[in-house]
């Protein structure tokens, strides 16, 4: 079953078009990565998605219509938003009975658990935790509900290493069991690239790229290529080129490894490169057509 | 092998299914209440601040007590129980003029802090309905607030009325006058008539108003729930020369006339003669308001669905 899918989701502020048509389908038990540049309209997808904004077109999530039905779609869904939204004035304990007396799905026992392997306290106010300790207590309260689907939504953003990394490992270790789906959306894309299973980039308002990460790896490759070949992998059209130290660096997609290997060293590309040449090209494009 | 583990998380899901559908109801509503009331601490904080103040007035006032008691002595029974009530009315009033007061700044922050401080996309990630939450913040100045006050201003009055009788008994003047003229049972009912009837039912719509404009503000939500209505009047005054719309809000705010009929000062003698429940209760005054305080919360409940942080 699909956990969600969209068809035709289309969202306008004014004249700005958030998204223009969105069509996506994201199967339970997947970890999906949604990237995509400042103003993509990765936001406005989630709050849709959440059922905090209304749109056109067809969106399904978990069986319901989330704006129609948000406070019933919430006890399967948990969310964490790109700022800090934790009550300031409230105590870690009070979050935690608040959650726990309005939560059918909320393990009270888990998320003390969680938090008794952090420096939260729990007589501590939220206003006084720094802005990582928010993030842990937020993640503790998220981690102990029984959800089917975890949205997160710039979860890492203004942590240090340290927090970032451990985030994404109590995620993996203590949440994530394959029945659950998580989507996220992060600028920090080389951190997630071993916690995805799926891979979405979204620009101006649609989905520009929507790819499996195994799919990805056999069928992306890059190649640094030796100054003497240039001109014959050129020839295989690559999808994008980029020069680093003096060497061309070419994307290809779905070209055999074995005809690339006598070109340069082959090996597969980051998200990140990923996302230039997609966004890249299609920036690029758009330049090209308004000239 | 398959079937049965299969079988195994589908009855659970079923039996997880039912309670959920009993929380539903009371649960979300009954810890949204609590959670207004750790952080709006001033709701109860407020009165009783305000009662303690009145009660180290009246304890410095007790000095002259005995001399006053003994000059009531000599006055007649209306005038005596005039005298001795005087102190316990005004604690009720101090302490429900803070509670309105508390209530109006509660209600212009109820749903314009949430969504400044960003805290409604958190409240928003919880199975709590909009309509739950606006009703829950509603049901402080309605319900909470009233019963706030009423609790508060009852213990006041009685510790006010031990506070006399110790220092009475002290410097040997009979108690037996206070005790019999101070009608403290039918002051609390008439208190709790007229918080329900005026503070609950009456100011519903005005409660009601500044939830709505709380919800819709986005900056100096006290501005616009003052200004608007200040322009209305005034258009009106040079439009037409009247005063119909300033005359509204001014029955509004005066708490009516109907049912609580007690001017200033006739709530002694027989105060629950003056009562009329009955034609307070088929006022139209009454449920006209009550249906546009509907309104307004309605409003409210459509606007929280609709909107997110500032």
């Amino acid at each position: 079953m699909a956990c969600i899918e969209a068809r035709g989701l289309r969202k306008a502020f004014g004249t700005t078009i958030a998204l223009d048509g969105v069509n996506l389908r994201v199967e339970e038990g997947r970890i999906l990565g949604l990237i995509g540049p400042n103003g993509a309209g990765k936001t406005t997808a989630l709050n849709a998605i959440l059922g905090l904004t209304p749109y056109q077109g067809e969106l399904n999530v978990l069986g319901r219509d989330p704006w129609a039905e948000r406070d019933q779609l919430m006890r399967d869904v948990c969310f964490i938003a790109d700022v800090a939204v934790l009550p300031r004035w409230a105590r870690v304990s009070q979050a935690l009975d608040y959650v726990a007396g309005v939560h059918p799905r909320f393990d009270r026992a888990k998320a003390e658990g969680f938090l008794a392997k952090t420096t939260v306290r729990l007589a501590s106010k939220v206003r006084e935790l720094s802005k990582g300790m928010v993030t842990q207590l937020h993640l503790a309260l998220v981690m102990a509900i029984d959800a089917k689907l975890l949205v997160l939504d710039e979860p890492t953003l203004g942590l240090d290493i340290l927090y970032r990394k451990q985030f994404y490992d109590s995620l993996l270790n203590d949440y994530f069991d394959r029945s659950r789906t998580i989507v996220v959306t992060t600028h920090q894309v080389e951190e997630i690239q071993h916690v995805l299973t799926d891979l979405m980039f979204i620009n101006r308002g649609r989905i520009v790229f929507d790819c499996r990460m195994e799919e990805l790896e056999s069928r992306y490759l890059e190649v640094m290529v030796h100054p003497e070949q240039v001109a014959a992998a050129r020839a295989l059209r690559p999808m994008h080129e980029r020069q680093v130290f003096g060497r061309s660096i070419l994307l290809f997609d779905r070209v055999d490894r074995q005809q690339l290997a006598p070109l340069g060293d082959v090996r597969t590309p980051s998200i990140a490169d990923l996302f230039v040449a997609v966004i890249g090209n299609q920036s690029g494009q758009a330049q090209g057509a308004a000239r | 092998m398959n079937t049965q583990s299969n079988a195994i998380p589908d009855s659970t899901l079923e039996s997880q299914g039912i309670a959920p559908a009993v929380l539903s109801a009371t649960r979300p509503m009954y810890w949204s209440v609590r959670r207004e009331l750790w952080e709006y601490r001033s709701i109860y904080i407020a009165p009783l601040a305000g009662a303690a103040l009145f009660l180290f007035g009246f304890l410095i006032s007790t000095i002259h007590l005995p001399d006053k008691m003994r000059a009531a002595l000599a006055l007649n029974p209306v005038e005596q129980r005039k005298f001795i009530e005087q102190p316990y009315t005004f604690a009720a009033l101090l302490i429900m003029a803070t509670a309105f007061i508390v209530g109006v700044f509660y209600c212009l922050d109820a749903l314009h802090g949430e969504r400044r401080d960003r805290s409604i996309l958190f409240w928003k990630s919880l199975p709590v309905s909009d309509l739950t939450t606006v009703l829950s913040k509603a049901s402080i100045p309605l319900v909470v607030l009233p019963l706030v006050t009423f609790a508060i201003t009852v213990v006041t009055q009685w510790i006010m009325l031990l506070l006399s009788t110790a220092v009475l008994l002290g410097s040997g003047v009979s108690v037996a006058t206070l005790w019999t003229q101070l009608p403290l049972f039918q002051m609390s009912l008439m208190l709790l008539y007229h918080l329900v009837a005026i503070h609950a039912l009456w100011y519903a719509p005005i409660y009601g108003w500044l939830l709505l404009v709380s919800g819709w503000a986005r900056r100096a939500a006290f501005l616009w729930a003052a200004l608007p209505l200040l322009t209305i009047g005034v258009v009106e005054k040079i439009a037409f020369n009247t005063s119909h719309f300033a005359a509204m809000l001014e029955y509004r705010m005066s708490g009516g006339a109907e049912g609580v009929a007690f001017p200033p000062g006739s709530m002694s003698m027989d105060p629950l003669t003056h009562l009329t429940p009955g034609q307070f209760l088929i006022s139209p005054g009454l449920w006209i308001g009550l249906a546009v305080a509907a309104a307004f919360l309605a409003a409210a409940v459509r606007l929280r669905r609709h909107q997110g942080p500032i």
